[in-house]
């Protein structure tokens, strides 16, 4: 998985420091560093070995996973993989297909609704003068310490208010904001210059015209930040889904997961199938994290300039 | 154009054009935050059982102040795994808190040494931060099952190792039983909140030493990213002087990273102390707090009571007090950090607004913060 990684995300050098020093005193290879290699590949195999016996078990049957849990397959066994891409005429007791639909069409419209929302509200507390901006943005700090766990009973409660209980507006609707993403594209906008956006005024384009056309287009780093935020955000969540929904067809990857690994799902202990899900719940968010990073870590440091 | 100006300058239209901006935000944040929160305050002052709707034809009883009070004062089973639950945190925090903080220093310290090969570290290490709480579970509960991973490489060097998930013995216990404390001795008989002092001093059940384990392992990439980017804000000429002076890598160590590291060190405690009183999902995945309530957190119990055993008036104010104890520590750490930074050269200055993101990004559960120190550190 790590074989991936891209170029090294090297962090921009401020531009009064001089080239990035050299820590090491010279003359001194000694063992410390070999000591500093032993210690960093001892910690990256515990934090890879995990992925590799889940890849693993995910292609063993359940005896093979349990007896030699530690190993390659052998012989590898796709019973896991059929049932979980719906071959053999699919698995009505576990049906991914469904979950993974789900997710991609949550995802897709959550992602989407907030690049676009968030950015809107974060342009007009960054840009615009009008009264009960600074209060707009003191609420939005201070909905941000609001920790998730307590928005569970909350979040129940307005849905069944509304009457929206186990639907995918009470997925959906509650998600399409997020104050973090807001609170970072009015960061983002506030080290932009101002001069260019009054240009377009004089010019004689409107608000959301400057916002769209001018402002957006330079605002790339931001955007791609919050997309991968947003996607990474709305593809894991769990906890909202729980209690804003109970029918197995609202399930996504993630609540379906969770359902199958409580043991709500069939007996047995399944492993192979559990880490199978697993990974398909993982290599989304995975794929955009390890093929983002480069770009990520550019427009990082192109905002970096400006700031 | 020119009339507009003599206005409120060329701002004239704003004022609408601001609140036509913001007026999604306001809407969903109002709607889906605001006004639900309020309906759960008044839900945890009633003995609504899930019946109707709690707000009209008196589905719902109101009872003032009694659910928050009975899980302090009132005998029985809520206030004993209310209890229970707030114990298993707190052996919780005192474990997570300062592993993950001194883990993630040490990897930073090392990573930022002159090495090869440290972004394929820093990514290994940081990736679990990324993906699903609910995958990351499902596979800690395979390595730690019966015949697992960890209990094969424990057999390797002839160690039997336990049945993780199902064993609810504290392990303060068996170590006072190593010492030759005998069980439930008669002066730990005492009862503070319904439960006695032997069991106050269980320790961490064995099942919830490995949910202390998935904490440290899935947090000390995103905090050695923090202590990371703190590192390699310290001025390179205190670095040189130092070099200068020939002092020791312990010496430079204690003498100046340390101290310098202080803002740094103090945000990444807090944001873990914050993140430790979060645990959901993982319990969910984990055996919903057994064995025997040992791996019960507060904010599972507040879904459980409300959810399963259908006393969504206790369940509430459950996530209330959780609620407070969150905003208590990070106005605290808010506070303490502005006093930090406030005599801090210009460098230090800018890079208060990512901090505050990612706060607030770890406020809101352990999938965001993920992402956020990126976001801020590598942004400047």
């Amino acid at each position: 998985m790590t074989r991936t990684t891209p170029a090294p995300a090297t962090r921009p050098v401020a531009p009064s420091a001089p080239a990035a020093p050299v820590r090491r005193r010279p003359g001194r290879p000694g063992p410390g560093r070999a000591l500093a290699y032993a210690l960093l590949i001892v910690v990256a195999l515990l934090y890879l070995y995990p992925f590799f016996i889940q890849i693993a078990a995910s292609f063993k049957d359940d005896p093979q996973a349990a007896a030699a849990p530690l190993s390659w397959p052998d012989p590898v066994d796709l019973t896991a993989w059929r049932r979980i891409l719906g071959i053999d005429g699919g698995d009505s007791s576990v049906p991914i297909g469904t979950w993974l639909t789900n997710s991609v069409f949550i995802t897709t419209v959550v992602t989407a609704a907030r690049v676009f929302l968030d950015s809107l509200a974060g342009y007009a507390l960054s840009r615009m003068h009008f009264r009960g901006r600074g209060f707009l943005f003191a609420t939005v700090l201070a909905v941000m310490s609001v920790p998730g766990v307590a928005l569970l009973i909350p979040k129940f409660l307005i849905v069944t208010q509304l009457g929206i209980f186990d639907t995918y507006q009470a997925m959906i609707l509650p998600l399409l904001v997020d104050a973090a993403g807001v609170f970072i594209m009015k960061q983002f906008f506030d080290t932009i210059p101002v001069s260019i956006e009054e240009a377009a005024r004089i010019d004689g384009a409107g608000s959301f015209r400057i916002f769209w056309s001018v402002v957006l287009p330079m605002s790339k780093p931001a955007l791609i930040t919050l997309t991968i935020l947003s996607f990474q955000g709305s593809w894991n969540e769990f906890s909202h889904f729980l209690v804003t929904t109970q029918s197995p067809e609202y399930r996504t990857l993630v609540t379906g997961l969770a359902s199958l690994t409580s043991g709500e799902l069939g007996s047995g202990t399944q492993f192979p199938l559990k880490m199978g899900a697993a990974l398909l719940t993982t290599i989304p968010v995975a794929v955009l994290f390890f093929s983002f990073q480069r770009y990520f870590v550019r427009g990082a440091s192109e905002g970096g300039v400006k700031g | 154009m020119a009339r507009k100006r003599t206005g409120t300058g060329i701002y004239g239209k704003q004022g609408i054009t601001g609140w036509l901006f913001t007026a999604p935000m306001i809407i969903v944040l109002g709607l889906f935050l605001f006004v639900p929160i309020l309906m759960a305050l008044y839900v945890s002052m009633t003995d609504w059982n899930g019946n109707g709707s709690p707000f009209t034809g008196g589905n719902a009883g109101f009872v003032g102040l009694e659910n928050y009070t009975s899980l302090f004062t009132e005998e029985g089973l809520t206030r004993r795994t209310f209890m229970q639950s707030l114990g298993n945190t707190f052996y919780y925090v005192l474990l997570v808190v300062p592993l993950q903080t001194a883990s993630a220093l040490l990897l930073a310290l090392v990573v930022n040494s002159n090495i090869r090969g440290k972004s394929f570290f820093r990514t290994a290490f940081y990736f679990p931060a990324v993906t699903s709480s609910i995958a990351i579970s499902t596979v800690f509960l395979f390595l730690f099952s019966n015949t697992g991973a960890v209990n094969r490489f424990l057999g390797l060097v002839g160690i039997d190792g336990p049945q993780w998930f199902s064993d609810s013995r504290g392990t303060l216990h068996l170590l006072l039983g190593a010492v030759g404390v005998p069980d439930d001795p008669s002066w730990a008989q005492g009862e503070i909140f319904g439960r006695s002092l032997w069991e106050w001093l269980s320790g961490p059940s064995v099942a919830l030493c490995v949910i202390v384990v998935l904490a440290v392992w899935t947090t000390t990439g995103t905090f050695m990213l923090l202590f990371l980017a703190a590192l390699q804000d310290l001025p390179v000429e205190v670095d040189e002087a130092a070099a200068l002076d020939g002092v020791s890598a312990w010496q430079k160590f204690r003498l100046i990273t340390l101290p310098m590291l202080k803002p740094a060190l103090f945000l990444v405690t807090t944001l873990g102390l914050i993140g430790t009183w979060q645990v959901f999902d993982q319990i969910y995945v984990m055996g919903k707090g057994a064995p025997a309530g040992t791996t019960m957190t507060p904010a599972f119990l507040s879904y459980a009571t409300s959810f399963r055993s259908l006393d969504y008036g206790s369940g509430a104010a459950m996530a209330f007090i959780v609620f407070l104890i969150i905003i208590v520590l990070t106005f605290l750490q808010r506070r303490l950090l502005a006093e930090d930074r406030e005599p801090r050269r210009r460098r230090r200055g800018v890079s208060t607004a990512p901090v505050a993101a990612t706060t607030a990004a770890a406020g809101r559960g352990s999938d965001l913060v993920g992402a956020a120190p990126q976001t801020g550190g590598e942004r400047r």
